[in-house]
């Protein structure tokens, strides 16, 4: 047995630095684990994979991913990807966030980054957080509801009272209150990001309140409102990725995450050696990690997309600056008066 | 008076697909065949129906393609917990899973490895009738068929024979696993049309998080009805009522009620009436065995 144990334990040995050498010969390595959803999910999953796939294109980076079946999955693909010899590891949605703390501090000198989640001054230096500043996206949609309603009155559903969502509501409140100081709002939470019957009520429910538009950052639960402002002929406003392809006459614009570019400038930064571990990145406009769908332009007239490009350049400046918290707000509404 | 017609359509929309998986639980329980996998057959059955109706061009096709999925993946649950022996709670238990997978499976294999399905044409779907959708009331209609079915035919009575008194049904010259696989196959039928009258009918698109929890949700409103079709119907409509409450109330502007707090309200509500105003509730004596 203990004959076998050395013989093991060489053929290891002399395993291990052949890897390490190779890795010396090779590109840089980028993998992605991807949450539930999958990496064909249409959402988050996806908008990162086809952000590494740019990498591969433009910097011949290799690449490659994990998917999670289910949460308990992700330890063991973090440990896939760790055992491939990646350079960077990826955790796609803040779902991950326990397992790659644990992995981050298990394997000290493998750099990993995580998506929408922040360990703030408890990030271990191996550890890059990527933020959004959704508000600023959300400003910029909230602008054009304003100025596409008839009725003067937009809607807000969230999933949850949590900061994410606040910082795409008080960013749409914003918008439209800078479009029209007049502007009504009917505002309510489904407490849920799955339940797309109770999102479907609640739009029917604005709408007969005079809404008009209405703005969701519900996940699932938009599916709902999408439907029930395609059957009343009103308006919608897309969360996270272009979900103009829900209604096509009814998603006006939506306010966009653009994970792939977020993914793409910290991979550059890798490749350029000024990955900064141990912090946390807030990508917003300036970035181009936040902004309007694409499609927008095919429902709103020219002379808003025009309006949309100055308050752009202004946030963009700093001239102009967006609220994430009700608290914030509250000093942005005094600065309207 | 807006109000009261917008709590009365919310009631009726999201009580549907609880009463269509509720009756195909009374339908599987009835005979003696415990089915917690109400859930999976209902996320089968909303994935297909979805499908079959993008394809096809069809709502109802899709739909009655959603009950014969929920069907198919049911046969499944008859094999294990009537002929091979199998607990029926465990069997049950893996239809859930099976469900969930083999839609998502299926869904990546036909739609370009997608997890959800693109959405249906507002003109491809179910029709409205004096504004509420067909499916509305043929949750209503099949009710009625299946209270008729236990009150008034031989079968309604075989079915009931079989799960309350197997035995004595065997003596009587009743063929009970006949029954048995009958009541079955109903209720994967029932749940698949659940399933359906969500995906294509609430919404125009199956996603994997569609169906999260309303299977359990129907197998609660069962027992709440006391395994009678007419009172598991009266049930969800409860439910339903009690989430529609939800939505209004937490859309007053001058009533100021936390969303968390406000949410918990049906469950709390469905605890104190059933404790309060409903007598004992009586399972099959045979349920399980």
């Amino acid at each position: 047995m203990r004959f076998n144990g050395v013989v093991l334990s060489a053929i290891l040995l002399v395993s291990l630095s052949l890897s390490s050498y190779s890795l010396k010969a090779a590109t840089l390595k980028v993998g992605m684990v991807t949450d539930v959803g999958g990496v064909n999910d249409q959402s988050f999953n996806q908008s990162a994979w086809e952000g590494l796939q740019k990498t591969k294109k433009d910097l011949g980076i290799k690449i490659s991913y994990q998917e999670s079946k289910q949460d308990a999955d992700y330890p063991a693909n973090l440990e896939t990807l760790y055992d491939a010899k990646n350079d960077l590891i990826w955790g796609i949605g803040f779902k991950m966030a326990d397992a790659i703390l644990l992995a981050a501090k298990q394997n000290p000198k493998q750099k990993y980054a995580i998506i929408d989640y922040s360990y703030g001054n408890k990030t271990p230096p191996n550890v890059l957080g990527v933020m959004f500043k959704a508000e600023e996206g959300a400003f910029l949609s909230g602008y054009l509801a304003s100025k596409m309603s008839k009725t003067g009155s937009v809607g807000f559903i969230g999933g949850m009272s949590v900061p994410i969502i606040h910082s795409f509501q008080y960013g749409f409140k914003a918008g439209a209150l800078y479009a029209n100081k007049k502007i009504k709002f009917n505002e309510q939470y489904a407490e849920s990001f799955t339940d797309a019957a109770k999102g479907k009520a609640i739009a029917n429910q604005m709408i007969g309140k005079g809404s008009d538009v209405i703005f969701h950052a519900a996940g699932a639960v938009g599916d709902g409102v999408i439907e029930a402002v395609k059957e009343k002929n009103k308006m919608a406003v897309g969360v996270d990725r272009d979900q103009n392809y829900l209604a096509p006459n009814n998603v006006i614009t939506s306010s966009m995450k653009r994970i792939d570019n977020a993914i793409y400038n910290v991979v550059n930064d890798l490749g350029k050696g000024t990955f900064k571990g141990g912090t946390t990145i807030e990508y917003g406009l300036k970035d181009g990690a936040v902004d309007v769908a694409p499609t927008t332009s095919k429902m709103v007239p020219s002379v808003l997309m025009e309006d949309i490009s100055k308050l752009k350049k202004s946030i963009v400046e700093g001239k102009l600056k967006i609220p994430a918290t009700s608290s914030a707000f509250a000093t942005f509404v005094k600065s309207l008066k | 008076m807006n109000d009261l017609i917008i709590i009365f359509t919310t009631t009726l929309m999201y009580s549907t697909p609880l009463i269509f998986v509720s009756l195909g639980g009374v339908m599987s329980e009835k005979s003696g065949i415990i089915n917690i996998g109400l859930e999976g057959m209902m996320t089968l059955g909303a994935f297909v129906a979805s499908w079959i109706a993008l394809t096809t061009g069809n709502p109802w096709l899709g739909f009655l393609s959603g009950g014969f999925a929920g069907l198919l993946l049911a046969s499944l649950h008859a094999l294990a917990s009537i002929y091979w022996g199998a607990n029926q709670v465990v069997s049950g238990m893996a239809m859930n899973f099976l469900g969930g997978g083999i839609s998502i499976f299926l869904c990546r294999i036909f739609f370009e490895g997608a997890s959800m399905t693109p959405p249906l044409d507002l003109a491809l779907k179910i029709p409205l009738i004096f504004n509420q959708y067909a499916t509305v009331y043929l949750s209503f209609i099949t009710t009625l068929i299946i209270w008729f079915i236990f009150k008034f035919t031989k079968l309604g009575l075989r079915i009931i024979s079989a799960g309350e008194h197997p035995k004595a049904a065997i003596s009587a010259g009743v063929k009970v696993n006949f029954y048995r696989t009958f009541g079955v196959l109903a209720s994967g039928f029932l749940a698949g049309l659940g399933g359906g009258s969500l995906s294509i009918v609430i919404v125009s698109n199956f996603r994997p998080t569609l169906i999260s929890g309303q299977g359990f949700i129907a197998l609660a409103a069962l027992i709440f009805g006391k395994w009678n079709p007419v009172g598991s119907m009266l049930a969800c409509l409860f439910f339903g009522f009690s989430q529609a409450l939800v939505v209004y109330i937490g859309g007053l502007e001058n009533v100021q009620i936390s969303s968390q707090l406000l949410s918990a309200l049906p469950y709390v509500l469905t605890l104190v009436v059933l404790v309060s105003f409903m007598g004992k509730s009586t399972a099959p004596s045979a349920l399980g065995q």
